[in-house]
């Protein structure tokens, strides 16, 4: 789907935090906090642009990005739970030096 | 029926006093179709199609992944043709995915921006589904918000929660229940509730006759 997608599942990555007017899809718990790639989507509109009535190009890879809720809430009901956000790519960077290994 | 209304616009507008968001509503259709951008069968026809799609859908494809291994792994890997397989038409979604429960693993749906929800396949979403408790808590405290709906999960099976922000419409694909292993298709379609497809209840449980 994706032919060059800048993240891989498996590897950490932060949501960024950035505080921007418009149509974000990226809702705000979840930025600053730092997950893993879970899947590659695939390439998709961008919907910033679209809820303007513009042509959403050029698209943007959307990821399914996890997190331990204990990572975004502080605390978790199960130690196994997960939540998983889809995020797109211009919303994340790379957590690579900051933590290693995850699950 | 008000005569001189109906000649005036060609169709009925209700009697009772109306909102300020009805109004409104009503003054914009009927400059649409004024306009001619969309004629009053258009409306009609997407009243009527907004309405077709029910849970129904989804239940026949859970009831049919249940029953038939092969279309389970086709409604898992390629989710919109499997729908298009069984006559349902999906091609509304941008991109559908499929969550499969096991015994270890449970999924459950929430859409914290607004209400992003699989309509082709289950219809409109309830109004839970749209409120801010169920946006705000799902994320922090699926387990509490699934207890609310009679499902007690042991800490060892894994609860995910999507957030479903962006393109992808999530359906979940519950347990089949114990007991109905002689079930026919469509007896098991009865027991697919709209809400074990978003995840937050399991789905009705095999009544012994």
């Amino acid at each position: 789907m994706s032919s060059a997608s800048r993240f891989n599942p498996g590897d950490p990555v932060t949501v960024k935090f950035e505080d921007r007017p418009g149509h974000i899809r990226t809702p705000w718990y979840i930025r600053g906090k730092t997950g893993w790639v879970e899947r590659v989507h695939g390439d998709f509109r961008n919907p910033e642009s679209l809820a303007f009535g513009r042509d959403g190009l050029p698209k943007k890879t959307l990821y399914l990005v996890a997190f331990n809720p204990s990572d975004v809430w502080g605390q978790s009901a199960g130690p196994k739970d997960k939540l998983l956000v889809d995020i797109y790519d211009h919303w994340l960077e790379s957590a690579a030096e900051e933590r290693n290994g995850h699950e | 029926m008000n005569e001189a209304a109906k000649a005036e616009h060609g169709h009925d507008h209700p009697k009772h006093e109306l909102s300020y968001c009805a109004k409104r509503i009503y003054a914009i259709r009927d400059l649409l179709i004024e306009k001619g951008v969309v004629s009053e069968k258009d409306i009609q026809c997407q009243i009527e199609y907004q309405e077709a799609r029910s849970p129904a859908n989804g239940a026949k494809l859970v009831a049919r992944a249940w029953v038939d291994p092969d279309f389970k792994t086709r409604f898992i890997g390629d989710p919109k043709s499997a729908c298009a397989e069984m006559g349902i038409d999906a091609t509304a979604i941008n991109e559908f995915v499929v969550l499969e429960n096991t015994e270890r693993v449970r999924h459950m749906v929430v859409c914290t921006l607004c209400s992003c929800y699989p309509r082709p396949i289950l219809g409109r979403p309830p109004d839970w589904y749209k409120s801010f408790n169920y946006r705000r808590r799902s994320v922090v405290d699926p387990r509490g918000v699934m207890r609310e709906f009679g499902l007690n999960l042991p800490d060892e099976v894994e609860v995910r929660v999507h957030d479903s922000t962006a393109d992808i419409r999530y359906l979940v694909l519950p347990v089949r229940p114990k007991g109905t292993e002689n079930w026919s298709e469509a007896d098991l379609a009865k027991l697919v509730t709209r809400d074990s497809m978003i995840g937050v209840m399991d789905p009705l449980n095999a009544i012994p006759e």
